[in-house]
């Protein structure tokens, strides 16, 4: 049913999938991985936090979820300031899995939204720096343009506060953003359900970041499949061209032939 | 000597090699990153790193996350 020809690009290189999912929030290392696994998603985040030096349970995150099979992006959550993102991706990068980074700076504790100022700041370094940058933003199609012109390699639209479930809050934004547009713009956070992931697609997006709308579901394994499906048919619906929005009825069945 | 490590206050062994410390934390190299005294350390460089009294160490490696 899918077009194998349909690949996101995001720095040269090629993406089947074009759900990305989180790791976090899980019970267990075994539902991330069954998770992701049924999601489909070959594009994962990751989080970079100190080691436990005192609880040592020898089991790694990635000896779950395998960096040759999935493209490991790491982020910067909890980074408050350019140089606490820009510190985090360098440390990140050394970890020796990937040279990309999901960047966020984020400006307040309660809402997540991203610090734009510190987050333009940052890609710009990290650009330099020689990192495929993807940036977490908000809605604001002139700072997605800024982003761009900086050299991110995605734009990552909000679509409502992390974990929230409120779905696309700002579809017009994000459509204006779409427009404008010269890099794949990947709508990252606020998904609850399925249908905000359709929704996504249907806008136009290249693709959708989420985590908490699949590990904090009540049974996360179907969700991730819920997902896997809402994301294909968004993007089958948005290339199909849907039919146009009419004030009033146009029949489906001919108006001839009626007996009398 | 006396170190700090993720923020905490550690005694070691004078002079011990940093690939050293890592082995006794139990530790792969291959899946953590470390900044000392605020300088990312390139991972080649962890056999010849040697750590001395009140150096910072930070070691840090991938947990879940959005």
């Amino acid at each position: 049913m899918e077009e194998s020809n349909d690949y996101l690009e995001i720095a040269g290189r090629k993406i089947k999938s074009r759900l990305m999912v989180g790791t976090g929030k899980y019970a267990s290392f075994e539902e991330t991985k069954e998770a992701i696994e049924q999601s489909g998603a070959e594009v994962v985040t990751v989080a970079v936090r100190r080691v436990n030096i005192t609880d040592r349970s020898k089991e790694n995150l990635l000896d779950y979820i395998d960096p040759k099979k999935y493209l490991i992006l790491p982020n910067t959550a909890g980074c408050y300031s350019a140089d606490e993102a820009v510190r985090t991706a360098m440390l990140a990068r050394e970890a020796g899995v990937s040279d990309w980074v999901k960047l966020e700076v984020i400006g307040d504790e309660k809402t997540l939204f991203p610090d734009n100022v510190g987050l333009l700041e940052a890609t710009k370094i990290l650009v330099k720096e020689g990192f495929i940058v993807l940036p977490y933003t908000n809605d604001d199609p002139i700072m997605a343009k800024k982003l761009e012109e900086a050299g991110a390699a995605t734009v990552m639209p909000l679509g409502a506060p992390i974990g929230s479930g409120l779905g696309i809050r700002n579809p017009y934004n994000i459509k204006i953003i779409l427009q404008q547009a010269k890099v794949p713009i990947v709508v990252d956070a606020g998904v609850g359900t399925a249908s905000d992931a359709a929704v996504a697609m249907e806008l136009g997006a290249d693709a959708v970041l989420m985590n908490t709308g699949i590990a904090g579901a009540k049974d996360p394994i179907k969700m991730a499949i819920a997902m896997n499906y809402a994301v294909k048919a968004g993007r089958l619906a948005y290339k199909a061209g849907r039919i146009p929005k009419k004030l009033y009825a146009t029949a489906s069945s001919p108006l001839e032939g009626v007996i009398e | 000597m006396e170190i700090i490590l993720n923020g905490e206050k550690r005694e070691v062994k004078e002079n011990i090699p940093l690939i050293d410390f890592l082995k006794e934390l139990d530790l792969k190299p291959e899946s953590v990153a470390v900044e000392l005294n605020l300088n990312i350390l390139n991972k080649k460089k962890y056999n010849e790193t040697v750590l001395k009294d009140g150096d910072r160490l930070e070691v840090v490696h991938f947990v879940g996350g959005g």
